[in-house]
């Protein structure tokens, strides 16, 4: 061909890839932003715009529009707008995903439009099992992870006799589930309480009438300040060792005050483990929105920098995300320390213990070891993934 | 299930009752004497529930919260009674539904829009953090103070409406609001008033229960519902009606949680028995309301009518 | 057609023709999210109009029945969790359960009037909650997915398409049904029984027996769209059945005009349409919305179809046929 004809070729195909390369990233941000739970949503939804403002407002090196999005914790809700968010706006992956029943009410469209979903606050079990997606990450945990730590934790310490308490939803199922597999003292009674319940004071009254050494809960966001403070104000902080996942943590602590101390809890992260990384996420945090990171807000940060490295990889081919997802996995550098995808997508991490204790007039939480290492769920064998 | 854990649950039934008589009290005056049917009435004991841990969190006398908290409801509530309520007086129930439906959403948005969708927690106050020994349990304190509250209001109730003028206008109005007009008493005014104390009381249970439970928006709902099965066991417009009903609820709802789930584990697997229990011990209470009105439509301690 | 109907059969037929057009257009705009959309409010504007058979027709503020919807979208559920997809039996079990539960509801229920009944259809709706929440192996509060979606031979009800075009095929038969059934002698007799239920005993028509009646095909129409909402989002949820969704219903039958033809569809358009302008603009957008509803109140239960249909009328003089036919 003559020049001219090179010339042309050579300015369109310029022009097709730099079309290509400049259109813009859309991520759909869907978590609880209103109701007792809005704490978690938004200490999510901060996490995940502190790493995105950190990478320049770009993900994957392009512009990034994220859509804010409230599902108000119900699963229809979450399914609407998991619907409009791919059919409508067209978004190249989808982020936080709320809690576990929300979750599991949008599997079906996710799964079925192959659209990449980061799960930033749940790893139901199955999920991480025979209903396990290429599509669908969790970069927080598979819900049994934190209270196995907490049972082996306490099976460790030489605990008799453990009452357990979770609401009666999917994820506390998989919390009490995941606890009676590490602990293998006896469990005096397992209570499941509705969803959002404010009121304990019947259920408290039964676990005194039990007198167990120990309690077990899993109450995430306002249940966990709730019951917290009524158990204390029925007497028992300090007298009855609570432990718990999800219950006592960065959100709750501000609310919680003097009332959680003495609490252990297990976690894969909390803002005073010592990495590098962690650190400054730590000090960038509490300097952008004047409060201490919790868990749910490192997972989210986490989320956006497997997203900005998985959409590297995948270099504008929305087919090669899921797995440029998979492979960052494994190599970005995650605040809570070692970190990768396991087989089923869900994270294979540690899982380390903390204890709120008075500090100065402050409570703070305190690491006081790591019950699990490196530790992938139990339901991988179960998911046909490669 | 020992003796002194039932008498515990009781207790804890008791006061969950004497909340739910708090918000009953003023629901069934305004449901009996003006006939209208007020679904905002939760989204008062909201706004009280946010006055009182605003003062609280600014001041730190929990006194001076309660009496913003029923404040705070009282403003709002002669609000709508003079724009809105008023209007509506003589039209159709399905008018009152409509209205005040549309309330609810307003005033649960506009709760979020102000203060945000995280709940507020307050603190119980120093005074009445502590226990109570009852036999071998420790019961906090501070429920105690909410029954105590509530009897108070029980019997003060009481005595306005049968030992005063104005409670013989009350009741007057109740049995006969056009014939009461006639007599010379202006029923507008005495109708607002009415509302007035019933948000008020709405308001004070507002300020009790935000120790509690977490002020959020959209507190109000699910109270709400209880406390209209409430007034329609009892009696709608009878005050003692709301009381006995209020406890009857409180009782039942709360023992229900704790035995039902005890039974059921006789002849089913320990989860679904948990998750059942409480479910069914909820539907209990809506089971007795169905139960009244088809048996004795007018409530089980009516307000008497001549 | 004008003279049994008024004015009020164009509305229908234009409403019906601009949402078969719906997928037409969403197909070349390369937006098939409006299919989806406009099929939740084609769901919504059938239960509407079963409930507006019950409301506007027999007068009965029923504020429970989000509990229809709700067991017709378990009806889906329930067998699908079991590996029966049969849309048959799907389609039985909902008008079955439905039409069962609404007798026994309406047969206690009726038994009350005014405040009482409200009341009452409401604790029904909260225990039909509190029911499905409780069984934990259905999902209680969770929801449960509908493992298997209605299939009719080759024709299944999961995917957008067909379910679009049952739903309108559907509520088009349901607005005709109700057009004919108001000027029918069991719909005059049910609206006369609304207006003086005295009077129509002493004819000698039962007047609770025909509302009993009315509740019952109500509840199994309500029932009908709660299996086309299950189809559509592949779940049934006991939040369905929340007493917000009920109070929903009632809004939109009123703002579309209680009591006439086209006041359910059009009432489940503006309201859910007005829901998603307003959200596009705020996510406050109940503060908004909430006092729209308490103006609609005050102004006056017309709604939009009734002030349409005065709009020509208050240009010509009254005459008797025109307000027997206006006043609803």
């Amino acid at each position: 061909m003559n020049r001219n004809t090179l010339r042309a070729t050579a300015l369109a195909a310029m022009l097709t890839t730099s079309a290509f390369a400049s259109q813009a990233t859309t991520i759909g941000f869907m978590a609880p932003l209103s109701g007792p739970q809005a704490l978690v949503g938004q200490d999510q939804y901060d996490g995940f715009m502190l790493a995105v403002e950190q990478l320049g407002g770009k993900l994957g090196g392009q512009a990034t529009t994220i859509l804010k999005e409230d599902d108000q914790l119900k699963p229809e809700v979450g399914q609407q707008i998991v619907r409009k968010l791919i059919d409508k706006d067209k978004v190249d992956a989808i982020v936080g995903l709320s809690f576990s029943n929300v979750l599991m009410g949008s599997l079906p469209r996710l799964a079925e439009s192959g659209v990449v979903a980061i799960a930033t606050n749940a790893g139901p079990s199955p999920i991480a099992g025979a209903q396990c997606k290429a599509n669908v990450f969790s970069t927080a945990w598979q819900n049994d992870g934190a209270a196995e730590a907490m049972g082996k934790f306490a099976q460790d310490r030489g605990i008799k006799r453990v009452y357990l308490m979770a609401p009666n939803y999917q994820a506390g199922k998989d919390m009490l589930a995941g606890f009676k597999r590490f602990y293998k003292g006896e469990v005096v009674d397992e209570t499941y309480t509705q969803v959002n319940q404010p009121d304990y004071s019947a259920e408290i009254a039964q676990l005194q009438a039990a007198k167990p050494d120990a309690v077990f809960v899993f109450y995430p966001g306002g249940m966990g300040i709730n019951f917290v403070k009524q158990m204390s104000q029925a007497g028992l902080s300090g007298k009855l060792p609570l432990y718990s996942v999800f219950t006592v943590d960065g959100t709750t602590l501000p609310s919680l005050g003097e009332t959680a101390a003495g609490a252990i809890g297990a976690a894969m992260y909390d803002a005073s483990l010592d990495t590098p990384e962690n650190r400054k996420f730590v000090a960038a945090f509490e300097a952008k929105y004047k409060r201490t990171p919790s868990l749910y807000a490192a997972a989210a940060y986490d989320a956006a920098n497997v997203l900005d490295l998985g959409l590297r990889k995948a270099a504008g081919d929305p087919k090669r995300l899921a797995a440029g997802v998979k492979a960052a996995g494994g190599e970005f550098k995650s605040v809570r320390g070692p970190f990768q995808f396991g087989k089923n997508n869900m994270p294979e991490q540690n899982y380390y213990a903390f204890e709120t204790v008075r500090a100065g007039g402050k409570v703070v939480t305190k690491q006081i070891g790591t019950p699990l290492a490196a530790h992938a769920d139990s339901y991988a064998a179960l998911c046909k993934l490669p | 299930m020992s003796a002194s854990l039932l008498f515990v649950q009781l207790l804890n039934g008791l006061q969950y009752g004497v909340l739910l008589f708090l918000l009953a009290a003023g629901l069934t005056l305004v449901f009996g004497i003006m006939s209208f049917v007020n679904l905002a009435h939760g989204s008062l004991y909201m706004v009280g529930a946010y006055a009182a841990a605003l003062a609280y969190g600014a001041t730190g006398s929990f006194a001076l919260a309660v009496l913003a908290a029923m404040g705070a409801a009282l403003v709002v509530g002669l609000l709508l009674e003079v724009t809105i309520v008023s209007r509506l007086y003589r039209r159709d129930h399905l008018d009152h539904v409509l209205a005040t439906f549309g309330l609810v959403m307003f005033f649960n948005e506009l709760v979020r829009l102000v203060w945000g969708p995280q709940p507020l927690f307050v603190q119980v106050p120093e005074v009445l953090a502590g226990t109570v020994q009852v036999f071998s349990f420790s019961y906090p304190s501070y429920r105690f103070a909410i029954i105590a509250v509530g009897l108070l209001v029980a019997v003060g109730s009481y005595w306005l409406i049968h030992k005063t003028r104005v409670g013989m206008l009350i009741r007057a109005g109740a049995q006969n609001p056009q014939l009461v007009g006639a007599l010379g008493v202006n029923i507008g005014l005495l109708n607002a008033m009415l509302f007035g104390v019933g948000v008020m009381l709405a308001g004070l249970a507002g300020a009790m229960a935000g120790p509690l439970l977490s002020v959020q928006s959209g507190m109000g709902e699910p109270v709400l519902i209880t406390t209209l099965v409430v007034i329609v066991i009892g009696g709608i417009g009878s005050v003692n009606g709301a009381l006995y009903a209020a406890l009857i609820v409180g009782v039942v709802d709360t023992l229900g949680r704790v035995l039902l789930p005890l039974v059921m584990r006789q002849v089913a697997e320990r989860s679904v028995a948990d998750a059942a229990g409480p479910a069914l011990a909820s539907m209990l209470v809506y089971l007795l309301m169905a139960l009244v009105l088809a048996l004795r439509p007018q409530g089980l301690f009516p307000a008497r009518r001549g | 057609m004008s003279s049994r109907f008024g004015s009020s059969a164009v509305l229908p037929v234009l409403l019906l023709a601009g949402f078969a057009a719906v997928p037409f257009v969403a197909t070349a705009l390369e937006q098939p999210f409006w299919i989806s959309f406009f099929a939740r409010i084609l769901i919504y504007a059938i239960a509407a109009s079963a409930l507006n058979l019950a409301l506007g027709y027999g007068g009965l503020v029923s504020f429970g029945h989000a509990l229809f919807m709700g067991l017709g979208s378990y009806a889906v559920a329930l067998p699908a969790f079991h590996g029966m997809a049969n849309g048959w039996v799907h389609l039985a079990l909902c008008v079955g359960a439905s039409a069962l539960i609404a007798l026994a509801v309406g047969a206690i229920s009726l038994r009350t009037s005014g405040m009482a009944f409200i009341m009452i259809t409401l604790a029904f709706a909260q225990m039909g909650y509190f029911a499905l929440v409780s069984l934990k192996q259905y999902g209680g509060d969770d929801g449960l997915p509908v493992a298997a979606t209605s299939k009719f031979g080759g024709f299944d009800l999961g995917s957008t398409l067909p379910l679009y075009a049952t739903a309108l095929v559907v509520l088009a038969l349901v607005t005709w049904w109700m057009a004919k059934l108001r000027v029918a002698p069991f719909g005059m007799a049910l609206r006369g029984a609304r207006q003086n239920a005295r009077r129509i005993n002493a004819i000698g028509l039962e007047a609770r027996r025909l509302q009993l009646v009315a509740f019952v095909i109500s509840g199994a129409i309500c029932g009908v769209s709660g299996m086309l909402l299950a189809n559509l989002n592949a779940f049934a949820s006991p939040s369905s059945l929340a007493w917000t969704v009920s109070g929903e219903l009632i809004v939109m039958v009123v703002l579309g005009g209680i009591g006439t033809v086209a006041g359910p569809i059009v009432g489940a358009l503006v309201f859910l349409g007005l829901e998603e302008v307003l959200k596009g603009m705020t996510e406050h957008w109940m503060v908004i919305f909430g006092p729209l509803i308490v103006l609609m109140a005050l102004v006056g239960r017309r709604g939009i179809v009734g002030m349409l249909d005065l709009w020509p009328k208050a240009r010509r003089p009254a005459t008797p046929a025109a307000v027997a036919e206006g006043g609803v």
